[in-house]
C-alpha cells in the first residue's frame, strides 16, 4: 500500500493498447524509477498516473483515496506535480515569474517556498530576473523542477530530468533530487540512464512491453544479473 | 531659422501628428489581433467587424446619452459611452466563443479552422452592424474641434505655416498611452496576466500549474473586446464610422501585427506606428517641405511625393510583404514559423 | 444514402429550385441566376484545388478574379492608336528600364562580392533606376490618360474576340500567382492567407488606379461578346420566324390586330432570353471541361500525392516530394481557374468596373461555397456555387418579403416597420455567416463530402 500508486494499468492514447496490467507506487520520502528499453510504456505509465490516459483497467490511488477518473488539473491540486520532458519552462518568462506559475493555484503566501527551492539551486537566485529561455540546459531543468516544487506538491514526477544534460549536470541535479525526497515527498522518475538512476532509487520498476519485468529495490535490481545484462550493458 | 521651423511645423501638421493618431489607433487594433492570436493562436478575421460592432454600441449610447441631455463638457459624449460598449462587445465576444471557438478548442482543431470560423463571425457581425445602423457614413463627435487652431497657431506664433491639433487627435494619442501602459501592468504584474502569458506560451505545462484555461480564454475575450471597441471608437471619432472602412482596417492592423511579430504585444505597437507613419509619410507631397529647406535652385519640379495618395490603403500590404520576405517572425520574433 | 444518390439529390433540389424561380418569378432571372451560378462553380473549383486539394488558404480570390476580368479588358478593346502614339514609347521605355533595373540589381546581388559595398550599390542601382524610369512612366501616363479621357484615356486593347480573354486570364492569374507564390508559401496557413489576402488588395488598387491601363474607376464599358446582341437578333429574320414558330398557338388565337404587337413583344423577351442561353451554353461547356480535368487530376497519382500532402506535410516530405513546389504548382493551376471564371465573369457583365471588386463577394463568398459544398469533392464545389449564389441572391427579396410583411403589422409609417424595411437588403450576410458556421460546426465535410477510397 503506497502513497500513489498506479493497480494493474491497462490502456493506451488511441485504439492502441500500451500497458497491459503494469503496477507502480512510491512513498513519501522515497525515489522511484521507471526503467525500461524503448517504447516499454515507461512515459505513458507515469501519464496513466496524472490521468492523461484512457484506462480500460486498473486503477489509481493517491493516499488511499481512489482517484481514477479525476481529471489532471484536479490531481495537481491534490499535490501531484509533474515536470514534462521537453517544453517544461515558461521560456519568455523570467525565472522568478516560471516560480510563481508554479504557485498559481496557491492563495496562501508563497514566499517562503520560493526562498526554498532558490535554496535549492543557488545558481537561479542571479538568474531570477532573466527569461528562462536564456539558461543553460541544466539551469533550465532546475527551473522545470522549481516550479513543480513551487506547487508544494506531495508527489514530484519527472519524465527523463536528465536527457540530454552533461554527466557532471546529471549527477548535480540527482543528488538535488534526493534532498527534495528528504522533504518528504514522494518522487517518481522515468529515466534513460537506469543505472545512475538505479543508484539512487529506494524502488525500481523494470517495465518490457507494458508489463512490469522486476520490481525491487534500486540496489537489488543493480545487483541482479539478469538485470544487468539485458537493461544495463553487462 | 523660421524656415526650417516653417518646415518642422507643416511636417508635423500633415505626417507627425495624423500618423501617431492613425499608429495609436491600429496599434490598438493590433494589440487585440496579437491578443488573441498569442492566447488562442489563430488570425482572427473578424477583429475589424468586431470594432465595427463595439462602435456602433457606443455610436447608440452617445445618441441616447445626448437625447437625455447628457455630456461630458468639451470631450466627446462617446468616451462616456465607451465602457458601456465594451461591456455589451465583451458579452458578444464571450458569447461568440462559446457558441462557436469553444467547440473547436475542445475537438482541438487545426488553427485554418478557427480561421474559417472566424471568417463565419466576420459575415454575421458585418450583417449585424449594417442591419442596425445601415451601411452609411456616421459621424458622431461632439464637443470641443480644436486643441490648436491653424490660424490661431499663425496668429500666435507669427509661422507662415499653421499647425492644427484635433481634440479628437490628442484624445487618441492619450487613450492609447493610458491604454497600453494599463495592458502591459496587467500582463506583467498581475496574477491573471502572468498566467495569459504563461498559457499563450506553453499551454500544456500551463495546464500542470494549474491554470484554468477557459478563464484565460474569458480574459483574453474582455480584453479583446475592449481593445477594439476602444481602436474602434477613437478611429470613429478622429475620422467617421462607416461598415466597410472598418472591414478594411483589418488589413493594416494585421500587417501591424506581422510586422511587429504577432503575439508580441510590444511588437503589435511598434507595427501600428511603422504602418501608419510608412502610410503618411510615402503619400504625402514633400514639395512645400523641401522649398522651405532647399535654396532655390534645388527646388523639386514635381509634388516629390513618392507614391500616389491612391496607394495609401497598398503601402500596409507591402510592408506586410516585404517583412514576411525578410524576417517572417517579424520585428520583435513572433512565435509563428 | 451513398454518394451519387447523395449528388443526384442535391443537383435535383437545386434544379428544382432554379425552375421554381423560373415558373414564380421569370426564366429571364432564373438564367441570369443559373449563369452566375456556373461562373461561381468555376471558381469555387479553383480554390477547391487549392484549399480540399493541397490545403492552401487562399484569401486572395478576389485579385485572380479581378486579374480575369481585366483580361477581358485587355483582349477584347479595340487598341486605342491616339493613345499609343502619344504614350506608347515613353510607356514601353519605361518598361524597359523597369526590366533593366531589376536585371541589374540581380547582377549586382549575384556577381559583385557580398557586403557593405554590394548592398549600397544595389540601392544606389534601384533609386537611380526607379526615378529615371519613373520619369518616362509619368509622362507616358500623362499623355495616354489626357487622350480623350471621357471615353478612352488608357491603351486599351487587342482588340480579339472577347472569348479568348477566358485562356488569357487565366494565364495572367496564373502568372501573378507563380509570384505570389514565390513570396508567400510556406508560410504557416494563417500567415499564407492574410498574405494573399494583402496582395489581392494590392491587384485590385492597380486596377482601380492605373488609368492608363484599364481606366480606373472609369470603368471600361460596353465589351465585345462572344453572342449576340438583343438588337441584331430582333432585326434578324430568322430568329424572328423562330420565334413565331415556337409561339405558333399562342399567336393563333390572339386577335388579328394585337397579333404584330403580340410577336414585337415575344421577339424582344426571346432575343434576351436567347442570348443567355447561349451565355449558358458557354459557361456549362467550360464548367464540364473544367470539371472533367479537376476529377481527372483528383484521382490520378497526381491528386493522391496533393492530398496526402495536405494530410501530413512531414509525412510527405520524408517521402521525398517537394512540398513547396507541389504547392505552388496547385496553387498556380487553381487561380488560373479563378481567373478564367473572372473573365467569363466580366464578358457576361460586358463591362469592367474595378470598384465592384470586394473581398466579401469575391473572396469570402466563395469560400463559403466551396466549405458548404464539400471541401476537396469539385462536384460538391460546383453545387456549393450553386446553393450559395442562390441564397446570396435570393435572400434579398426573400428577406424584403418576409420583413416588409412584418412591417406591416406595424403600420406602414413607422419607425420600426422603414428600420425593418432598410435592414433587408444585409440580412443575406447574416444568413452567409450563418450558414457556414452551421456547416462547418455540423457537417464539417459539407453537403458532399470527399470522396475517400478505402481500399485500392
Amino acid at each position: 500500500m503506497s502513497y500513489l500508486q498506479g493497480l494493474n494499468l491497462r490502456g493506451g492514447y488511441g485504439g492502441a493498447e500500451i500497458l497491459h496490467g503494469c503496477s507502480i507506487g512510491v512513498d513519501r520520502g522515497e525515489i522511484a524509477v521507471i526503467v525500461g528499453p524503448n517504447g516499454a510504456g515507461k512515459s505513458t505509465a507515469m501519464n496513466a498516473l496524472l490521468g492523461m490516459l484512457n484506462l480500460t483497467e486498473g486503477r489509481v490511488e493517491l493516499d488511499g483515496e481512489d482517484i481514477t477518473t479525476i481529471s489532471t488539473q484536479e490531481r495537481v491540486k491534490r499535490g501531484i506535480a509533474f515536470v514534462p520532458q521537453t517544453e517544461n519552462v515558461f521560456g519568455s518568462m523570467t525565472v522568478q515569474e516560471n516560480l510563481e506559475m508554479g504557485a498559481y493555484l496557491r492563495r496562501d503566501d508563497f514566499t517562503s517556498t520560493m526562498d526554498q527551492v532558490f535554496e535549492l539551486f543557488p545558481a537561479l537566485v542571479e538568474k531570477r530576473r532573466r527569461p528562462a529561455s536564456e539558461l543553460s540546459g541544466g539551469q533550465r531543468q532546475q527551473v522545470a523542477v522549481g516550479r513543480a516544487l513551487m506547487t508544494n506538491p506531495t508527489v514530484l514526477m519527472l519524465d527523463e530530468p536528465t536527457a540530454g544534460v552533461s554527466p557532471i549536470v546529471m549527477d548535480e541535479l540527482f543528488d538535488r533530487i534526493i534532498e527534495i525526497k528528504k522533504a518528504g515527498i514522494a518522487i517518481l522518475m522515468v529515466e534513460q540512464n537506469a543505472r545512475q538512476a538505479l543508484n539512487i532509487a529506494d524502488r525500481g520498476f523494470v517495465l518490457v512491453t507494458g508489463e512490469n519485468r522486476h520490481t525491487d529495490t534500486g540496489q537489488a535490481l543493480l545487483a541482479d544479473p539478469e538485470v544487468r545484462r539485458s537493461f544495463l550493458g553487462g | 531659422m523660421t524656415d526650417f521651423i516653417n518646415a518642422f511645423v507643416l511636417l508635423s501638421n500633415f505626417v507627425i501628428i495624423p500618423a501617431l493618431s492613425l499608429g495609436s489607433q491600429l496599434a490598438l487594433g493590433a494589440l487585440g489581433v496579437t491578443l488573441v492570436f498569442g492566447v488562442l493562436r489563430f488570425a482572427n478575421f473578424a477583429h475589424g467587424d468586431l470594432m465595427a460592432f463595439g462602435t456602433m454600441i457606443a455610436i447608440f449610447i452617445t445618441w441616447w446619452f445626448q437625447s437625455l441631455g447628457i455630456g461630458f463638457g468639451p470631450l466627446p459624449t462617446a468616451l462616456l459611452a465607451l465602457p458601456f460598449a465594451i461591456a455589451v462587445t465583451a458579452l458578444l465576444t464571450i458569447g461568440t466563443d462559446r457558441l462557436v471557438y469553444r467547440y473547436y478548442r475542445r475537438v482541438g482543431s487545426a488553427p485554418v479552422i478557427f480561421v474559417v470560423a472566424s471568417v463565419g463571425v466576420m459575415f454575421m457581425l458585418n450583417g449585424i452592424v449594417r442591419i442596425f445602423i445601415g451601411p452609411d457614413d456616421r459621424r458622431f463627435a461632439d464637443g470641443e474641434r480644436f486643441i490648436v487652431h491653424a490660424r490661431t497657431f499663425r496668429e500666435t506664433t507669427g509661422l507662415a505655416e499653421g499647425l492644427t491639433f484635433k481634440l479628437t487627435q490628442g484624445i487618441t494619442i492619450i487613450v492609447a498611452v493610458v491604454v497600453t501602459i494599463a495592458l502591459f501592468w496587467f500582463l506583467q504584474r498581475t496574477r491573471m496576466g502572468k498566467a495569459m502569458r504563461a498559457y499563450s506560451d506553453n499551454e500544456k505545462l500551463s495546464r500542470f500549474s494549474g491554470i484554468d484555461p477557459d478563464r484565460v480564454v474569458l480574459v483574453t475575450w474582455i480584453i479583446a473586446a475592449s481593445l477594439a471597441t476602444i481602436a474602434g471608437v477613437l478611429y470613429g471619432l478622429d475620422r467617421s464610422f462607416k461598415p466597410f472602412t472598418y472591414f478594411q482596417l483589418l488589413l493594416p492592423i494585421f500587417a501591424a501585427a506581422i510586422v511587429g511579430g504577432i503575439g508580441q504585444p510590444v511588437g503589435a505597437i511598434i507595427g501600428g506606428y511603422i504602418v501608419a507613419f510608412t502610410e503618411i509619410g510615402v503619400t504625402y507631397a514633400y514639395r512645400k517641405f523641401f522649398i522651405y529647406l532647399l535654396p532655390e535652385s534645388f527646388e523639386p519640379s514635381g509634388l516629390a511625393q513618392l507614391v500616389a495618395t491612391e496607394y495609401k490603403f497598398a503601402v500596409s500590404f507591402v510592408i506586410l510583404v516585404l517583412v514576411l520576405l525578410v524576417r517572417p517572425t517579424g520585428l520583435m520574433r513572433g512565435k509563428v514559423i | 444514402m451513398n454518394q451519387s444518390a447523395r449528388a443526384v439529390t442535391a443537383f435535383a433540389v437545386m434544379a428544382a429550385l432554379l425552375a421554381a424561380v423560373g415558373f414564380g418569378q421569370s426564366w429571364s432571372v432564373a438564367l441570369v441566376i443559373m449563369n452566375l451560378c456556373l461562373i461561381s462553380s468555376v471558381m469555387a473549383m479553383g480554390l477547391n484545388i487549392q484549399w480540399g486539394y493541397a490545403g492552401l488558404f487562399n484569401a486572395g480570390v478576389m485579385g485572380f478574379a479581378a486579374l480575369g476580368g481585366a483580361s477581358a479588358v485587355l483582349v477584347s478593346h479595340p487598341p486605342v492608336t491616339q493613345a499609343w502614339a502619344a504614350g506608347g514609347l515613353d510607356l514601353l521605355i519605361g518598361v524597359a528600364l523597369f526590366v533593366v533595373i531589376v536585371a541589374a540589381g540581380f547582377f549586382v546581388r549575384n556577381r559583385l562580392p557580398a557586403g557593405q559595398f554590394q548592398r549600397v550599390f544595389m540601392i544606389v542601382v534601384v533609386l537611380v533606376g526607379y526615378w529615371v524610369g519613373r520619369g518616362f512612366f509619368a509622362s507616358a501616363v500623362d499623355a495616354i490618360e489626357s487622350v480623350d479621357p471621357v471615353r478612352t484615356g488608357f491603351l486599351g486593347g487587342l482588340g480579339l474576340p472577347i472569348i479568348f480573354s477566358w485562356l488569357v486570364g487565366g494565364l495572367f492569374a496564373g502568372g501573378v500567382a507563380w509570384l505570389i507564390g514565390r513570396i508567400a508559401l510556406g508560410l504557416r496557413a494563417d500567415y499564407f492567407a492574410i498574405a494573399t489576402l494583402g496582395i489581392s488588395e494590392i491587384v485590385v488598387a492597380l486596377l482601380r488606379n492605373e488609368d492608363w491601363l484599364t481606366r480606373g474607376v472609369k470603368n471600361v464599358t460596353g465589351l465585345s461578346r462572344p453572342v449576340p446582341f438583343e438588337i441584331n437578333l430582333q432585326n434578324s429574320d430568322w430568329f424572328v420566324r423562330m420565334i413565331e414558330r415556337f409561339n405558333a398557338r399562342t399567336l393563333a388565337v390572339a386577335p388579328d390586330v394585337d397579333r404584330q404587337q403580340m410577336l414585337t413583344q415575344l421577339v424582344i423577351e426571346g432575343s434576351g432570353i436567347f442570348v443567355k442561353l447561349c451565355y449558358l451554353g458557354l459557361f456549362l461547356a467550360v464548367t464540364l471541361l473544367i470539371l472533367g480535368l479537376c476529377v481527372r487530376a483528383l484521382n490520378s497519382p497526381w491528386g493522391r500525392m496533393m492530398r496526402a500532402i495536405r494530410d501530413s506535410e512531414d509525412a510527405a516530405a520524408a517521402m521525398g516530394k517537394d512540398i513547396v513546389y507541389r504547392q505552388r504548382q496547385v496553387f498556380i493551376l487553381g487561380s488560373a481557374i479563378i481567373g478564367v471564371a473572372g473573365a467569363m465573369l466580366t464578358t457576361l457583365d460586358g463591362q469592367f468596373t474595378p470598384s465592384s471588386y470586394v473581398p466579401l463577394r469575391f473572396t469570402f463568398l466563395i469560400w463559403v461555397m466551396v466549405i458548404v459544398g464539400g471541401s476537396g469533392n469539385n462536384l460538391g464545389s460546383v453545387l456549393g456555387g450553386f446553393v450559395i449564389w442562390f441564397v446570396w441572391v435570393q435572400a434579398e427579396p426573400a428577406s424584403q418579403f418576409v420583413l416588409s410583411n412584418i412591417a406591416s403589422w406595424f403600420g406602414e409609417g413607422s419607425g420600426f416597420a422603414q428600420w425593418l424595411l432598410d435592414a433587408a437588403p444585409h440580412m443575406r450576410l447574416l444568413l452567409m455567416g450563418l450558414i457556414l458556421l452551421l456547416v462547418l460546426r455540423f457537417s464539417p465535410r459539407g453537403i458532399l463530402p470527399e470522396y475517400v477510397r478505402e481500399t485500392r
